[in-house]
């Protein structure tokens, strides 16, 4: 195995980073476990839960069936209700229509409801890039953009954040950016609230414009839908004059009463919850308000022309298979590397982007296949399918094939392997505790094995395999050690010399 | 090419060899008699769901009503509150703050509270829906003012969200409400408010 991590850039050993870590890994236990027991109690007190579900299936891979002539009725309902609509091919046409718009106003700043679209094509980032500023209005969109980084969950965007760093934010960062943190401010998750509510409260009656998404558009009517939690949508979506939502082309639901069925299936998927607090929807020019509706692609087209792939546009980000996935309850949503993390990550990421990249062509290895991710799911995506199928599409990792040669070729020849191991032993000190890219997951919550101060093959050469037998015989039995050259595994490798040490025992 | 055409020709592209697919709505109207969970009386059930969100609810009959909004209001130390047009009389205080004209956001803002009807109500799921009719006012009154009294008639709440949907205009700008404004982004602890009315009292009209 030292061999195998050898071929790999060094990471450094980064203590605050573990510390961090662990903060994250518990975090993230609580967050998936509390959730994960509140969906399944409002699951089940919903009759006919099953008939809801495949209703939501059904809809929504009709809709897709006919994506052509739904749009063009949004389109058309929209416009007649006053509003104007916009199509954007890919995401830098999408940033180019909204930073037109926001300068068209006149306004350099604009307020912002979370939205996983506008995080998809880097929005904040491009409008900063032509001068106009972006404030995220969600609590946790606000913890991490003003912590700087990035978010972990669908849901719970700043999962990874605990309320003494988030009390920290606010202190330092906030008065920078508009009303600073009351004096005193205490870690309680109220005064943090309050916080917020004060820091963000002026900037909402004074916003001209705000940016929002939408969770489905109705062709019928042409009709928005926001659900969310805390107000600020409806802050967004009322006060100001002008209102841009960047909506993905695969949000549409051909009828009014067809929203039934979702807004049954979504908040009890999403927050275990009968009802989220707040449902805005709107048609067109609100209460005198201008609305422009931008419809994004971005590769949902693609996605959309793969025969088994296709069912990924049916998602709603209810964010239910993160919280029941094993793999992303231990290697938390950065790990995925993209604005949608978790099982439902690991399939429309690649799809979206395409597989050229090592991090994306990874991300369908990124699971177990245990399924559970399919059983949650409200519009019954078949992930697993899914995944085995981009498998099959994807080149190795890189990461992979890279460890597989360096294993083979040391592997092959014992003298190599014995070489291999008495380097890797004068390195050991700077084996990495961490892998790079995408496998940074498997040993964030995993401990490499300690490499031993001298290696088996030394001891059994030093001591004759603790027997007492002459060095010569116990060099020759070294040599027969089967190494099979498929199997560089590190646990493979560990239980190939626990075996032979009980074998040399004997 | 404009994107509009590129778009429409990709998805043409793209579906063009995928069968029909047809869909069954369910909609989950009304769960067949004697199912689990069928509501009983949708009052009752509409009242608990709403106090489960942590709302307070009173539930009195239309010669209480006046009463019971006045002890509200003055629980809460709201003297004037913001009222719509269009709001019943007799559930009107003899002192409030009309909407005429418009008022501005800085005066929600300064505003003690506001009291306003429905369109429709939620039992299964304990939620009002707001479409800016009479006695419901502009989006904006049961915003930003910290504090919201709404009056549901019984004869407004329906079973499910698809009865819902029936009554309801999407022409119209509807905010669906299901207790007050939370956030669990803190370590998953529920804090009731953030950044809508921090405090809703439903008071239900037999
Ligand atoms: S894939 Fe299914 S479970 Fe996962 S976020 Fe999308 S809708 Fe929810």
């Amino acid at each position: 195995m030292t061999a195998t991590f050898l071929g790999m850039p060094a990471f450094p050993a980064n203590a605050a980073r573990a510390v961090h870590d662990a903060q994250l890994r518990a975090n993230l236990r609580k967050a998936t476990r509390t959730i994960r027991d509140r969906r399944a109690a409002a699951v089940a007190e919903l009759p006919g839960w099953e008939r809801l579900r495949a209703a939501g299936r059904q809809i929504k891979d009709h809709t897709l069936r006919n994506l052509d002539r739904y749009l063009l009725r949004m389109e058309e309902a929209v416009v007649r209700a006053g509003g104007h609509v916009h199509w954007a091919a890919d995401a830098a046409e999408a940033n180019r229509i909204v930073a037109g718009l926001v300068e068209a106003t006149g306004e350099n700043s604009a307020v912002k409801v979370k939205s996983m679209a506008t995080q998809e094509i880097g929005l904040n980032e491009a409008l900063a890039a032509r001068g106009i500023t972006v404030h995220e209005t969600d609590l946790a969109e606000l913890i991490v953009q003003l912590g700087g980084d990035l978010p972990s969950h669908i849901l719970v965007p700043a999962i990874h954040r605990n309320r003494s760093e988030i009390r920290e934010i606010f202190r330092t960062r906030m008065g920078a950016r508009g009303r600073p943190a009351p004096e005193g401010l205490t870690d309680e998750p109220a005064a943090l609230a309050e916080a917020a509510r004060l820091h963000l409260r002026e900037r909402f009656l004074a916003a001209k414009v705000a940016i929002s998404g939408a969770n489905f558009m109705i062709a019928e009517t042409g009709t928005l839908v926001v659900l969310e939690s805390e107000g600020n949508g409806r802050m967004c979506l009322t006060l100001p004059r002008t209102l841009i939502s960047v909506v993905g082309i695969e949000k549409l639901l051909p009828t009014w009463r067809d929203l039934a069925v979702f807004l049954q299936l979504l908040p009890r998927s999403s927050t275990g919850e009968r009802m989220n607090p707040y449902t805005s929807t709107w048609t067109g020019a609100a209460e005198g308000q201008e609305f422009h509706l931008v419809l994004l692609d971005n590769g949902r087209t693609a996605v959309l022309a793969d025969e088994v792939g296709r069912q990924a546009l049916r998602c709603i980000r209810c964010s239910a298979c993160l919280n029941v996935c094993p793999v992303y309850e231990r290697a938390g949503g950065h790990a995925y590397g993209s604005v949608y993390p978790g099982p439902i990550g690991a399939i429309l990421t690649p799809q979206l982007h395409g597989m050229a990249s090592e991090l994306e062509a990874s991300l369908p290895y990124a699971s177990t296949l245990c399924g559970a991710c399919f059983d949650v799911c409200p519009v019954a995506i078949d992930i697993p399918e899914v995944l085995v199928h981009l498998r099959g599409m994807a080149p190795h990792p890189r990461a992979e094939r890279l460890a597989m040669r360096a294993a083979g070729w040391v592997l092959d020849r014992p003298e190599r392997l014995g070489r291999a191991e008495r380097l890797g032993l004068r390195l050991r000190r700077f084996v990495p505790r961490r892998l790079p890219g995408p496998l940074s997951a498997w040993t964030d919550t995993r401990d490499l094995p300690e490499l031993p101060a001298e290696s088996f093959r030394d001891w059994w050469e030093r001591t004759g395999g603790g027997s007492g037998r002459p060095p010569e015989r116990a060099r020759r039995v070294g040599r027969r050690l089967p190494v099979r050259r498929s199997r560089a595994h590190a646990g493979d490798r560990e239980r190939q010399e626990r075996g032979e040490r009980g074998g040399g025992g004997r | 090419m404009t994107s509009r055409e590129l778009i429409l020709a990709r998805i043409r592209a793209a579906v063009a060899s995928a069968p029909e697919a047809e869909a069954v709505r369910a909609h989950g109207v009304s769960p067949p008699a004697g199912e689990p969970g069928e509501p009983g009386d949708p009052v009752e059930l509409f009242a608990g769901r709403v106090a489960d969100y942590r709302a307070t609810v009173h539930v009195t009959d239309g010669d209480g009503a006046a009463g019971v909004i006045a002890a509200a209001l003055a629980r809460r130390g709201v003297s004037r509150p913001v009222v719509p047009d269009g709001l019943p009389g007799e559930w009107t205080p003899a002192e409030f703050v009309a909407d005429d004209p418009p008022l501005g956001a800085g005066e929600l803002d300064r505003a003690e509270g506001v009291l306003t009807g429905c369109a429709v109500a939620i039992a299964r799921t304990g939620t009002i829906v707001l479409d800016t009719g009479p006695g419901q006012g502009r989006r904006m009154l049961t915003l930003v003012p910290d504090y919201h009294l709404c009056v549901v008639r019984a004869g407004q709440i329906v079973a499910e969200v698809a009865e819902a949907l029936e009554r309801l205009d999407p022409a119209l700008p509807l905010t669906w409400i299901s207790g007050p404004s939370a956030t669990s982004d803190i370590e998953l602890n529920r804090v009731e408010g953030v950044h809508g009315p921090r405090t809703l009292e439903v008071v239900v009209v037999r």
